[in-house]
């Protein structure tokens, strides 16, 4: 195969790893507005912790992004 | 058919000195006074963060909108980060935090609400923070203080922050050795999702900008090519929609590196105190 054809595909699976912070946020934000539902009056509290929480689940995402960044940019091969 | 332009989504990320500065050296390395692109964002910044607060601290009972505005991105750090999380003890670092919050905020939403583009043979738009030596130093800076500040005020005994207790010896040392690399991953993960998220947008933005030109192109050919207008005009909805959520990032990005610095000072100011 040719190595920049190779490079790119490499680059385009390593993305997949935003698969699993796709999955993750969507478990978060659901299960607070499930959370949130059933008791409105803690909701408020507790929105910090959701945005940790989010910070958290989304930098495992740009890991595989960043992955995808040196296949594509990074100097060597 | 006319000449399609490249697609360049990274060329924006591009460092270009605008002035040539004074080369010295300094132990051994070559320091270069020049101003690029980078640096004179970062001074436009700072200047309209000075400006800003000074023309709006007045300290006024009924304030007017200015200072409504400033009390308001204080409290964002006051009152729903560091009270809640550090609690009284929290009050010596609020200015460290706010600086912190207040410098991220200005040059993400720069880089999304001054969008002059391309002006006089200068791209005008930078994006500070897309830069990781940008953010790599606000990590590492928020990292090693808070670190540095445990052993000021703890001494040897905030090595303990590494022990998990009820693990017998040989678990205990294991855990160590994992407690360690979650804790020293903290400032790669602090400026992996600033960098990641800014230029993440900016990518996506750029790319569906130049799909708007590159299909409007398409579509001047006439004929059954016109079609390629209606994704044009797709394209440049998408725009205006990825802008409003970058916005959203950009302030919600500010927010959550000030958090994190919040929680991993609240680990020093409270230590022992059962966590």
């Amino acid at each position: 195969m040719d190595p920049a054809a190779a490079k790119l595909i490499g680059a385009g699976l390593a993305t997949s790893g935003m698969i699993g912070a796709g999955v993750g946020l969507g478990t978060l934000f659901g299960n607070y507005l499930q959370a949130a539902i059933r008791n409105p009056s803690a909701a408020a509290s507790q929105q910090t912790m959701l945005f940790l929480g989010m910070a958290l689940t989304e930098t495992m995402g740009l890991f595989s992004f960043v992955v995808s960044l040196i296949i594509l940019f990074g100097s060597g091969a | 058919m006319a000449q399609q332009p490249a697609i360049e989504p990274m060329h924006q990320f591009l460092i270009e000195k605008i002035w040539q500065g004074p080369v010295f050296q300094l132990g051994g390395l070559n320091v270069d006074m020049s101003i690029t692109n980078s640096v004179a964002s970062m001074l436009a910044g700072a200047l309209m963060l000075m400006a800003f607060f000074a023309l709006t601290a007045r300290g006024e009972i009924v304030p007017n909108r200015g200072q409504a505005l400033a009390e308001s991105l204080y409290n964002i750090v006051d009152r729903v980060l560091v009270t809640p999380i550090i609690g009284h003890g929290g009050r010596p670092y609020v200015p460290y935090l706010f600086t912190l919050f207040c410098v991220i905020l200005v040059l993400n939403l720069m880089s999304v609400v001054l969008s002059v583009g391309h002006l006089a043979g200068q791209d005008w738009t930078f994006a500070v923070t897309s830069q990781l030596a940008v953010t790599a130093t606000l990590a590492v800076l928020t990292f090693f203080s808070i670190l540095a500040l445990g052993f000021i005020k703890h001494g040897p005994k905030f090595l303990g922050l590494f022990w998990v207790p009820g693990m017998g010896i040989a678990g205990g040392a294991a855990m160590v050795v994992i407690e360690m690399i979650s804790y020293f991953v903290r400032p790669v993960t602090l400026a992996m999702r600033l960098f990641g998220n800014i230029l993440g947008g900016h990518v996506v933005m750029s790319l569906f900008g130049s799909f708007v030109i590159a299909l409007a192109i398409v579509g001047l050919s006439g004929g059954l090519a016109s079609l390629a207008f209606i994704p044009s005009v797709l394209s440049f909805s998408m725009i205006v929609a990825l802008s409003g959520l970058e916005l959203v990032v950009a302030v919600l990005q500010a927010f959550v590196f000030t958090a994190l610095a919040t929680v991993y000072l609240n680990e020093v100011v409270n230590f022992g105190h059962g966590h």
